[in-house]
């Protein structure tokens, strides 16, 4: 880690070589850079989100609901001594199904079909065929069915993932559009969209969620519409705030001198001043959409059965813990709590990097 | 202070008539025809509109609004559309399980929350400090569900320390029997999050002129924690209090699922996978009310207790 008097230097090192003062992105991806615990979180990320899409993209997990194991396989680092029974039963079977080859009394005198034997034996021989027996053991265990779990959680991580980053976008857009609007009409739009607020906050959070999934069908688009659209009040209210504060300023009103139309100066000029606040909160509310996912689909308001996620894999989990099958439960508990903290870290150190002032 | 309550009581009606009607948007007209889910898979059209009659969706729109405005006003919701149990007596008689956890989880995980964050301020800036911000943030990232299944598999089932779900009729021996596993798991569950919330707001009051002052006299530490910034701090800790005070009567929905209470939580959980539309309906409209009342309670009792902020 280098010294924040070095880094002051480089700073004013490079500006004089550029003749330009870095903005203020440059700038907090420079002090973002510094934090270690940051840079772990990113990569994290990073990775989670590698992994989803190479999943979306086909390229693993493709087979995720393949039954490739037997039921319940415990996972291989755990149960060394399940391998070898089961390894000498399945050389007996192939020993077996191997052993009719081998004729031991010649009847072809009296056998009818004896003249086709060869041609069948050579056609028989022309199909590759593979005899698979279902793994005792599988790297992260199996579950009910067989499947592997390791790639059921990756296959779970497509539906949280997305959930968590569209959910939260809409409710980032929602919640600015309305907060900009507020904020810089003020006024009448300011009434529409106080009341707006006032009605969606006097309703308890996890009810009004639980009335949007009554009257809506299941499904991976409702849970996002339902999420995004119940959790805009924090970014409206910060937003709201935002707007009111620039609206008045300097720039703005240099803005409207020269024309700029209240569309431009909204949207062109105070916006971007604003978006430090926006990625917060995107990233705070990525986080909080991520665990309620996982809860919606455990209580079977989420995705649809034919799809897995790290909230029906808990749901399956808790019935198998009884029977002593906890890999489950710790495959997709510690796949989504390595990502949140991952997250819930990386928005720390993003709202450190982006306002020093706070810290 | 009494012309402060009327306004503010004048100025909830615009907000409750924004309920009424997103309440109303939502399960009558999104919600789609509940006699098509009421009759049946395989139902005559006769049967329908019978079914369509009785529930009233039959009527114009405007027609269903005054009906529910009216139910909203006579605390009469009707009967419930699966178990044609009165909805008034479905939320009377779901209240008192809930209350029976949430009460105490309430009360003794707000006491330890401010206890645990008064220590942690007291020694902020150590590596306790650091080790406990770590340990909360790790916590917090452990999806609920997680906790439920592990404490209830491993006090309820393997260590058999307590019955892993049910309840009785009797008070007493709900509190004493199967309310402890489901109270400790919310008390240690909502500490985290607390617990770091009030630490902030201690930070934030020892940053004032009046601990500087209070230092200045000579004062220990401790003295100026408990006496001065403790005090102050309580303000911000009471108003969070009262802003999940609504959520008390949902109780922690998950927790009435997993151990089999008859709770309001389960109660709702219940009619939203069965449809059963009146019972949300009223829930969600009363404690949109009750919130309502707790911010303006909680707002006059700032106002009472903190003499710099005025009415106005």
């Amino acid at each position: 880690m280098s010294t924040p008097i070095a880094t002051a230097g480089d700073l004013l090192a490079e500006a004089g070589a550029t003749a330009q003062s870095p903005g203020l992105w440059v700038l907090a991806w420079r002090r973002l850079r510094r934090d270690r615990v940051a840079m772990v979180s990113l990569a994290v990320v990073a990775l989670f989100v590698a992994v989803m899409l190479a999943s979306w993209l086909g390229l693993v997990a493709r087979n995720w609901s393949a039954e490739v194991g037997v039921s319940y396989a415990p996972p291989t680092f755990f149960a060394g001594d399940v391998v070898a029974p089961r390894r000498a039963s399945a050389a007996r079977d192939a020993a077996a199904v191997a052993a009719p080859d081998a004729q031991p009394v010649d009847i072809s005198d009296v056998d009818p079909l004896a003249s086709r034997y060869a041609e069948w034996r050579e056609r028989a021989a022309r199909i590759q065929s593979v005899q698979s027996y279902p793994a005792p053991t599988l790297p992260f265990g199996g579950d009910k069915w067989g499947r592997d779990v390791l790639q059921k959680t990756i296959k779970g991580s497509e539906v949280s993932i997305t959930v968590g980053l569209v959910a939260a976008l809409l409710a980032v857009l929602v919640g600015a559009a309305l907060g900009a609007a507020a904020g810089y009409w003020g006024g009448r739009v300011d009434d529409v969209c106080e009341w707006f607020y006032n009605v969606f906050t006097s309703i308890p959070y996890i009810l009004l969620i639980l009335a949007f999934a009554a009257v809506l069908s299941r499904g991976l688009g409702t849970i996002i519409l339902i999420l995004g659209l119940t959790g805009w009040t924090g970014v409206y209210r910060l937003m709201r705030a935002e707007y009111i504060k620039h609206s008045g300023r300097e720039y703005v009103r240099a803005a409207q001198a020269i024309g700029a139309s209240h569309f431009a100066r909204m949207f062109r000029h105070i916006l971007p001043n604003t978006a430090h606040v926006m990625l917060v909160q995107f990233s705070q509310h990525v986080v909080q959409f991520i665990k309620a996912e996982v809860i919606l689909s455990f209580l079977g308001l989420g995705v649809p059965v034919g799809m897995v996620s790290w909230g029906t894999m808990l749901a399956e989990a808790q019935e198998e813990l009884v029977t002593g099958k906890w890999w489950q439960l710790v495959a997709a508990g510690l796949a989504m709590a390595v990502l949140v903290t991952a997250v819930s870290l990386l928005t720390d150190a993003m709202r450190d990097a982006l306002d020093p002032k706070l810290r | 202070m009494a012309a402060f309550i009327l306004r503010r009581l004048w100025q909830m009606i615009p907000t409750l008539a924004g309920v009424i009607l997103l309440v109303f948007f939502l399960f009558n007209w999104v919600g789609g025809d509940p006699a098509l889910v009421l009759a049946g898979k395989v139902a005559d059209p006769a049967t329908v509109e019978n079914i369509r009659r009785q529930l009233g969706v039959d009527q114009p729109y405007w027609v269903q609004l005054l009906i529910f405005v009216k139910q909203v006003f006579t605390f009469d919701f009707g009967r419930s559309w699966s178990t044609n149990e009165e909805v008034s007596n479905v939320i009377l008689t779901r209240i008192g399980p809930t209350l029976t956890i949430m009460v105490p989880v309430m009360v003794i995980g707000s006491t330890l929350a401010v206890l645990f964050a008064v220590l942690v301020a007291y020694v902020r800036g150590t590596l306790t400090d650091r080790a406990v911000m770590i340990a909360t943030t790790t916590a917090m990232s452990v999806s609920f569900l997680v906790y439920i299944i592990v404490f209830q598999w491993l006090f309820g089932f393997r260590l058999g320390f307590f019955p892993v779900q049910g309840w009785t009729d009797d008070f007493w021996t709900n509190l004493a029997r199967y309310a402890p596993l489901p109270i400790i798991l919310a008390v240690l569950v909502g500490l985290a999050p607390e617990l770091r919330l009030y630490r902030s707001f201690f930070l934030e009051e020892l940053n004032q002129d009046y601990v500087r002052t209070a230092r200045a006299k000579g004062l220990s530490e401790q003295r100026v924690l408990l006496r001065h910034v403790l005090r102050n701090a309580l303000i911000p800790i009471l108003t969070n209090i009262g802003i999940y005070l609504p959520g008390l009567f949902v109780g922690s929905f998950l927790l009435e699922v997993f151990f089999a209470i008859p709770g309001l939580g389960r109660e709702i959980i219940g009619a939203v996978n069965r449809s059963d539309f009146p019972v949300i309906k009223a829930v969600t409209v009363y404690l949109a009310i009750f919130t309502m009342i707790v911010n303006l309670v909680v707002d006059v009792a700032y106002r009472l207790v903190d003499p710099r902020v005025k009415f106005k």
